[in-house]
């Protein structure tokens, strides 16, 4: 395994693990449900993830 | 990832003779721990031991729930394919889910028992971690979240109120509640004891909450979604905190950080409402973050150490205190109190709890159970033994100079070497106080509560690594922040999940209490939550005869009290959908953490000897009281009342929690008679079947088929 490799390896993880790249899979998704309708901007997009937090918190173990 | 029988391919010779060698290597370990007598020995054969034996649950055990017992089927979609939404539905990569699961799973707990288990020697822990966690952990969270994700994804609440009837769905609900509250209030002690005294630990710490303020503003203003960078800024400046705290200690400032346990107390409650009302953005889901990077992080880190430096163990393989029950760090005899004292690692009922919330949403592949539910739990069952070598590559004197309660110990190094003389272990004063200096803290005397004791094992594999003696001090608060930043974010999260659990039942009662956004009915509830655990805490803080020593066996009970209603949910499903051949897969471990339970509860209920029954102890001291006396370690008549009163109190908690078991229990056997008896199966409450079109893309990497490799 290349370095260069590697480096795409743990980036893609680690965007996958934090939810970075959620916004990337809501605009495959906005594209393919409303084709032409102009998609939540990422700020709009990320307020409401998080924000859905405080009506379903996930819960941490121990 | 699974192979039906039908089509499963003849094993090679390469298989067989790499899971021979793997068998062998995992024999010779288990070996050289139990039978090797009279000679040190290395942490390496623990690891091995593990590591070994981990591979073949996964492979053969683990295989065969997934194919014989649950038959995961990858024709059937799963909720995250049938219902995606993109929100709380979605097809997530089995190796990013693992780790979101991990994520979840993973905190203190696996750090804290093992460290308290040690009183009784290496070789219990170790042996009930590794077998526990094949046969009973493990199996309860890959069952649990397969027979979640074949509902759509419903709790283990709702489960247990379908699948056994409104009766086990009320005690499970208060189980669960009644759990939270004993979870938060002993893991919120353990950073309480951490943190008294020490201006280090005190500063570093209270720097979370602006840094991850400022993570949450960055996050939401400047940078919205980068959390990469905004972790990797947050981490930085969270050693930096670490760093500062050396400064601190060392200079004017000292005195404003140190703070008594009570004042801790009162911080720690404000704190834990503060978070719990304010939007997720702020705090918590910043903090959660860095939690989430530090535990990975430091997880890797520690394997590393134990890998590399492969410490010496100097705990004795099984004590005297195993026979005696005469342990300071907890009362009790080896059966049953080492498998209540140590739940994560082996088995954790709370782990049902995160198996049916998000992770079964978002599941490809039903097969991928196996890696999720039954891999995750190996990795945390991992922790808990490098935790717990940690704790047994300290000398004995120094382990019991800082476990035992400060009752036992008193105050300066001079009278806790005699103490420790007295339990039969020697440490000097000056070595003590050596100790003490060499991790930048005033004193290590009674530093109950498990996490000064790791951080002081892994300063002492991790400075054996990295930077030598001079960064001892560095590293062992580098531990201290590591776990009371997990304990922290799991604080706020349990007292944001109570709150909701709460509102939930109370808004059945007056409807506006129930609602999600009405902000009294927020404070209210968040109000009670936090005094609830807070007079736990508040209790465990200034009980005479130690906190942890009278708390922990109750925090073990409560958690494997929700791992008896997991596992009787498992069953009666088992038993429901025709199984009743392999129940025993969940039966078995069921009668194991029954028995554990209620012999555990008896004890503490009925116990004669004052050190283990509460009720016992509750006498002993009233009737002392009522003459007047004062009886050591109580020091005056107030400290005697509040004896009395704690004992009172969690004795008849101690009962409540052996009740409800019993009730759940009772109530799924009626349920399984039934359906043994009935001719064809009871009606299912699964999801209808609908058939797969996901394909599953081999990943970024095309990795082995079936990923056996299972270390963190």
């Amino acid at each position: 395994m290349t370095p260069r490799r590697l480096y795409g390896l743990v980036r893609w993880y680690l965007r996958e693990l934090t939810g970075e790249s959620a916004y990337d899979r809501y605009l495959d998704r906005h594209r393919l449900a409303h084709p032409g309708a102009p998609p939540l901007p990422r700020r709009d997009f990320e307020r409401r993830r998080t924000d859905r937090g405080d009506e379903n918190p996930g819960a941490r173990c121990c | 990832m699974t192979i039906p029988d039908s089509t499963r391919a003849k094993p090679t010779w390469r298989s067989i003779l790499v899971w021979t060698a793997v068998a062998i290597a995992g024999a010779t370990a288990w070996g050289m721990i139990a039978l090797v007598r009279g000679e040190e020995i290395s942490a390496f054969w623990l690891v091995v031991a593990a590591l070994g034996s981990y591979a073949i649950g996964y492979r053969f055990y683990a295989r065969f729930i997934a194919t014989k017992v649950l038959r995961v089927d990858d024709t059937r979609a799963t909720p995250a394919e049938r219902l995606e939404d993109g929100v709380d539905f979605q097809p997530t990569d089995r190796r990013v889910l693992l780790g979101h699961h991990f994520a979840a799973i993973a905190g203190a707990g696996p750090l804290v028992g093992p460290v308290l288990a040690a009183q009784m020697g290496y070789l219990p822990g170790t042996m009930w971690i590794i077998i526990g966690v094949i046969f009973a952990g493990a199996v309860q969270d890959m069952v649990v979240l397969f027979i979640s994700m074949r509902r759509n994804g419903r709790s283990l609440g709702q489960l247990a109120r379908d699948e056994i009837g409104p009766i086990g769905g009320v005690a499970a609900l208060v189980g669960v509640f009644s759990i939270m509250i004993i979870i938060l209030a002993v893991l919120a002690l353990v950073v309480v004891n951490a943190l008294a005294e020490s201006p280090w630990g005190t500063f570093s710490i209270a720097m979370t909450i602006p840094i991850a303020l400022l993570m949450g503003f960055y996050l939401r203003t400047l940078r919205p979604g980068r959390v990469i960078e905004t972790s990797l800024i947050g981490v930085a400046l969270l050693l930096l905190a670490i760093v500062a705290g050396g400064w601190v200690q060392a200079s004017s400032w000292a005195d404003a950080f140190t703070l008594s346990p009570q004042t801790l107390v009162f911080c720690l409650v404000i704190y834990g409402f503060v978070a719990a009302v304010l939007p997720v953005w702020m705090l918590l889901a910043p903090r959660d973050y860095l939690s989430t990077f530090m535990k990975i992080g430091t997880i890797g880190l520690l394997a590393v150490g134990v890998l590399i430096v492969a410490p010496t163990l100097q705990a004795e393989a099984v004590t005297d205190f195993a026979s005696s029950g005469a342990g300071p760090v907890f009362s009790g005899t080896l059966f049953p109190f080492v498998f209540i004292t140590i739940a994560c690692g082996a088995l954790s009922g709370f782990h049902a709890l995160i198996a049916s919330g998000t992770t079964p949403k978002m599941i490809q592949k039903e097969s991928q159970v196996r890696l999720i539910g039954y891999g995750a739990m190996l990795m945390e069952s991992f922790v808990a033994v490098m935790a717990l070598i940690a704790a047994c590559i300290l000398d004995p004197g120094l382990y019991y100079a800082m476990n035992a309660p400060a009752g036992v110990l008193g105050t300066t190094v001079e009278s806790a070497s005699t103490a420790v003389a007295n339990l039969g272990f020697t440490i000097s004063p000056q070595d003590l106080q050596a100790a003490a200096d060499a991790v930048g803290e005033e004193s290590l005397v009674a530093r109950t509560g498990g996490a000064p004791t790791l951080a002081v094992g892994m300063s002492e594999i991790l400075s054996s690594v990295f930077g030598g003696d001079s960064l001892k001090a560095f590293w062992y608060h580098f531990a201290i922040m590591f776990e009371a930043l997990f304990i922290l974010t799991t604080v706020d999260a349990g007292t944001r999940v109570g709150r909701f659990m709460l509102q939930d039942t109370l808004g059945n009662v007056w409807k506006p209490l129930g609602r999600v956004g009405w902000k009294p009915g927020i404070w209210a509830t968040s109000a009670v939550v936090v005094c609830a655990w807070g007079y736990f805490l508040y209790a465990g803080v200034n009980d005479p005869l130690g906190g942890i020593n009278q708390l922990f066996p109750l925090f073990g009970i409560a958690n494997q009290l929700l791992a008896a209603i997991a596992l009787t949910v498992a069953t009666v499903v088992l038993v429901k959908s025709g199984r009743l051949k392999w129940a025993w897969v969940t039966a078995a471990p069921l009668a194991w953490v029954a028995v554990v339970t209620l012999t555990a509860s008896w004890h503490k209920v009925f116990s004669s000897d004052p050190r283990i029954g509460f009720f016992a102890q509750r006498e002993r001291y009233a009737d002392a009281l009522d003459q007047g006396e004062v009886l050591a370690p109580a020091k005056d008549l107030d400290q005697m009342r509040t004896v009395v009163t704690n004992s009172t109190v969690d004795g008849v908690l101690a009962a409540f929690f052996a009740l409800l078991v019993v009730v759940i229990i009772l109530n799924a056997a009626v349920i399984c008679w039934r359906a043994a008896r009935s001719a064809e199966p009871l009606p299912t409450t699964e999801a209808p079947y609908v058939e797969s079109k996901l394909l599953v893309p081999a990943g970024r990497v095309a990795a082995a088929e079936d990923p056996e490799d299972d270390r963190p």
